[in-house]
């Protein structure tokens, strides 16, 4: 089989940002007619990859070229210059404006308008595309989908032979993306080029003819997709697991949870609305963490576990269901009701659960000033004292009145840590404790989040890092768009099980369980 | 060469960048100074030396300072508690309009009551004249940079309609109200000085702010709040709560600066009670970059340029706007300047070798 000259192609492309490896030596080329799906974890380096194609982002080293002849793209200008379109998950789209008049904003002219010769071109695209779009249609009263729509005819309105999409679907409810699929099986019919960013392992099968798969930053395999099966997608993108011996080392110090250890916390129901005509955010979950027990949350990062981290930690309020704490209602309790019921947080934004500009001391008190109080006065001496113990005992490397918002970010994650063991917390919910730490704070982190679930702790440990849920875990839930896909036994559960659920298929259709060898198609859960 | 975030402020750094911030200042003013026909040498001397070489004039500088003194912790207490209070100028209308209606209604009282309840009524009437934006920014989440600004003018305009109807002065007709009953004139210490114990009340002020901001609950806080109200929230602070306390001392302190402008100096209200006090009381905490003991220093340099500047313009023909031009050119470079507090710049030394 020869193939055709590539659209585009990417060479030998690297990039670094500070120490992190965001694309290492990436070569990735588009044929017409085609959709190239690249499928990877989030941080794996599919945006990074396609913002540099897109001129967003200048690459450290490589080549973009286009047809066979090397160009250089700085710019999204240049990129449409070259045929390159992209539709972000964010949209650029001047809301109160009409669809027309948006997409004749992309042509730059001095000129005086010609409305009537675009509406002719727009409606072209319509045409091809095979949707139906009102342009005079006011932007901000489409849906979702509608103004994923309007991104797309933008694109090719300004000519783009090669489409980028990244994450189409993270938006839309399953009949829209339907729809979309189905528009982006006209496009390469007509010869366009798709580049398919995704996660979901249901939607590459469906649409992609062949597919690349990133992991930190590399690709680990490009093949057709007609010869891969999900379970090996899967593997490919959440990696071996090289917890196995860390979890060895922890199961001889630490015993399993008792079976009849008491619940401490308890979610039930919780569900949070999404915007206005966006399906709900979280969707009924139900979920138990015992006594002495770390459960896990596992998912691809932006299905839901910040929202939920958000509801736990008193910062938002859920739209249904209930939050109980060994037996004290904290459905909707303010922060410092949350703490003197006894729940800690570690989460995900560590700058914004700081005050980067009071010292490490002033920090480390904040949560409870009233205990460091004399009259209206301060008790400075108390506070520096505190400070130096859990300096000491979380081998902190600061000075009580350093700045906290320049200490690096393991010292800083173990100022959180101390702030939150100090009090000796019933549960704690902690998200990402380890990313961006090197190996021996993250190593530390994990340790004294397991001296307290041998102290009898509750955690709800949320995580994108497959090898530090398999180190921590003593049972994994998934969760995927918001809902719980099954909760699985952390030591008898297939990473390969655990990818697919991620990607969508339940704990109970598992192929593992029901004994099928094809993914489910989508879009028969409840909406 | 790039910037990179200090853990730790040496002591040496701040007093070294206040002397770079004027250095540079003196050097961009420099250049219109000669342009408006003056020799820059003789003019800086004019703006920052010589009113304070004579005892009598330091008191004109102290007598200028006092109400920037109150706006300047005014804006200060708000902007540490991450409420930009802009008000400050109807705020202290307000507390002037409110000691004058004092006086007025209760002529009869002895100094010992009639210089606090003056002084109070003043204090209540900023906080008053604050109060609808604050809770309107605590409650509703309205900006209230855009709320405070806009109720200046109302207050120069509610001055303005007394002072041209009820409280027209029956004697002369002047727009300006009758002079207030002697007790509620606040003393002036020198004989033979306008400088009067408003000083002494500001500098009270300042010392009660600054124990409040580093010593109390209260000030850990509202700085947190400041600082980041997000992480405030998180760690069970009520942001709302303190945010409006931030505000409505802000607002009273700015009501007690009106009042004080009314009872030690002026001791009648007239339409210039304020001569944009409130808005330079910006401009000093700002210099000050919010630190307390600073904006001491900030109101007291100010002044200077200002009583400076008239001296400037009479001896050496220059436009008395140039004072102005000072400042302002003051508060830009120390806005830049300031950003070095808080980063230090990586790399340089390599720069300078690459050179050499």
């Amino acid at each position: 089989m020869s193939d055709p000259t590539p659209l585009v192609e990417l060479r030998g492309i690297h990039k670094r940002f500070g120490d992190v490896i965001a694309s290492d030596d990436v070569s990735l080329d588009v044929r017409p007619g085609e959709v190239h799906a690249l499928l990877g974890e989030n941080g794996a380096g599919k945006t990074t990859l396609m913002r540099i194609l897109y001129g967003l982002s200048a690459a450290d080293a490589g080549t973009i070229e286009v047809l066979g002849r090397p160009v250089s793209i700085t710019s999204p200008k240049d990129a449409l210059r070259h045929g390159i379109g992209m539709v972000t998950q964010h949209f650029a789209l001047v809301g109160p404006m009409s669809v027309i008049d948006n997409i004749l904003l992309t042509s730059s002219g001095l000129g005086p308008l010609d409305r009537r010769g675009a509406r002719a071109r727009v409606l072209e695209v319509v045409e091809h595309l095979g949707v139906s779009i009102d342009p005079n249609a006011i932007v901000e009263e489409l849906s979702v989908g509608e103004q994923q729509r309007v991104e797309i005819i933008k694109a090719l309105y300004q000519g783009a032979k090669v489409l980028i999409l990244d994450e189409p679907t993270a938006v839309l409810v399953p009949q829209e993306s339907q729809a979309l699929l189905e528009a982006v099986r006209r496009l390469t019919a007509e010869g366009l080029g798709v580049v398919f960013i995704s996660h979901k392992l249901h939607e590459v099968a469906a649409i992609s003819q062949r597919v690349s798969v990133l992991r930190h930053g590399r690709i680990v395999s490009t093949m057709p997709t007609a010869g891969a099966s999900p379970a090996e997608l899967a593997e490919l993108m959440v990696g071996r697991s090289v917890a196995a011996v860390l979890r060895e080392d922890r199961r001889v110090t630490s015993t399993a949870t008792a079976d009849d250890a008491p619940a401490l916390l308890r979610v039930a129901g919780v569900g949070l609305a999404g915007e206005s005509g966006a399906k709900p955010l979280l969707n009924d979950i139900d979920l138990t963490v015992r006594s002495g027990e770390i459960l896990a949350l596992a998912g691809v990062s932006g299905n839901g576990q910040r929202e939920l981290a958000d509801v736990l930690s008193g910062v938002r309020r859920p739209t249904t269901g209930s939050v109980t704490l060994d037996g004290t209602d904290i459905t909707n309790a303010s922060p410092r009701s949350l703490l003197e019921a006894g729940l800690g947080r570690i989460p995900e934004d560590r700058h914004g659960s700081v005050v980067p500009d009071l010292t490490v001391a002033e920090n480390l008190v904040i949560e409870e000033v009233d205990r460091f109080r004399r009259g209206p006065f301060l008790d400075h001496a108390g506070i520096r004292r505190h400070a130096e113990t859990l300096i000491e005992r979380f081998a902190i490397k600061a000075a009580p009145q350093d700045r906290i918002g320049g200490l690096s970010g393991g010292n800083m994650q173990k100022v959180l840590l101390a702030r939150v063991l100090a009090r000796e917390p019933k549960a704690i919910v902690v998200a990402q404790p380890t990313r961006g730490l090197d190996v021996g704070a993250g190593e530390y982190v994990h340790q004294q989040l397991l001296e307290r679930r041998a102290g009898g702790a509750a955690i709800l440990l949320m995580s994108e890092d497959l090898d530090e849920v398999h180190a921590l875990a003593d049972r994994i839930a998934v969760i995927f768009e918001g809902e719980i896909m099954g909760v699985v036994d952390a030591e008898t559960t297939s990473r390969a099980d655990l990818g697919l659920m991620m990607a969508g298929i339940r704990a109970a259709e598992l192929p593992s369980v029901a004994g099928a060898s094809a993914v489910p198609p989508r879009g028969e859960g409840p909406a | 060469m790039r910037l990179s975030p200090r853990t730790h402020v040496p002591r040496w750094l701040t007093p070294f960048l206040a002397v770079l911030a004027l250095g540079i200042t003196l050097a961009l003013t420099a250049g219109p100074i000669r342009l408006a026909g003056a020799n820059p040498g003789a003019a800086f001397n004019y703006y920052l030396l010589r009113p304070l070489t004579s005892s009598y004039s330091i008191l004109e500088v102290f007598l200028a300072a006092t109400p920037l003194l109150f706006t300047g912790l005014a804006a200060l207490v708000a902007f540490r508690s991450g409420y930009y209070n802009i008000g400050g100028e109807g705020q202290f209308i307000a507390g002037a309009i409110a000691a004058t209606a004092i006086a007025g209604a209760l002529p009869g009282l002895p100094a010992v009551l009639a210089l606090p309840i003056g002084l109070a009524g003043g204090a209540l009437a900023g906080a008053v004249w604050g109060l609808a934006p604050a809770l309107l920014r605590v409650r509703r989440g309205i900006d209230e940079v855009v709320t405070t600004l806009l109720l200046n003018p109302v207050a120069l305009l509610l001055v303005q309609g007394l002072l041209n109807g009820p409280w027209r002065n029956p004697d002369t007709g002047f727009p300006e109200s009758a002079p207030i009953p002697a007790a509620y004139e606040l003393p002036r210490p020198i004989p033979g000085a306008r400088l009067h114990a408003g000083i002494i009340v500001a500098l009270l002020i300042a010392l009660a702010i600054w124990i409040t901001l580093r010593h109390t609950t209260l000030g850990l806080e509202s700085r947190a709040v400041g600082l980041s109200p997000h992480a405030a929230a998180f760690s069970g602070i009520r942001v709302e709560r303190t945010m409006l306390k931030g505000a409505l001392t802000s607002a009273a302190i700015a009501g007690v600066g009106g009042a004080s402008q009314v009872m030690g100096l002026q001791h009648r209200l007239t339409g210039e009670v304020s001569l944009g006090f409130g808005y330079t009381g910006i401009v000093v905490a700002t210099l000050a970059a919010l630190i307390v003991p600073a904006a001491i220093g900030a109101a007291v340099l100010i002044a200077t340029i200002t009583v400076g500047a008239e001296s400037a313009a009479r001896a050496l023909q220059l436009p008395p706007q140039m004072g102005r031009v000072m400042t302002a050119t003051l508060l830009l470079v120390t806005v830049c300047i300031v950003l070095f507090r808080r980063y230090r710049i990586v790399g340089w030394r390599r720069i300078f070798r690459r050179r050499t």
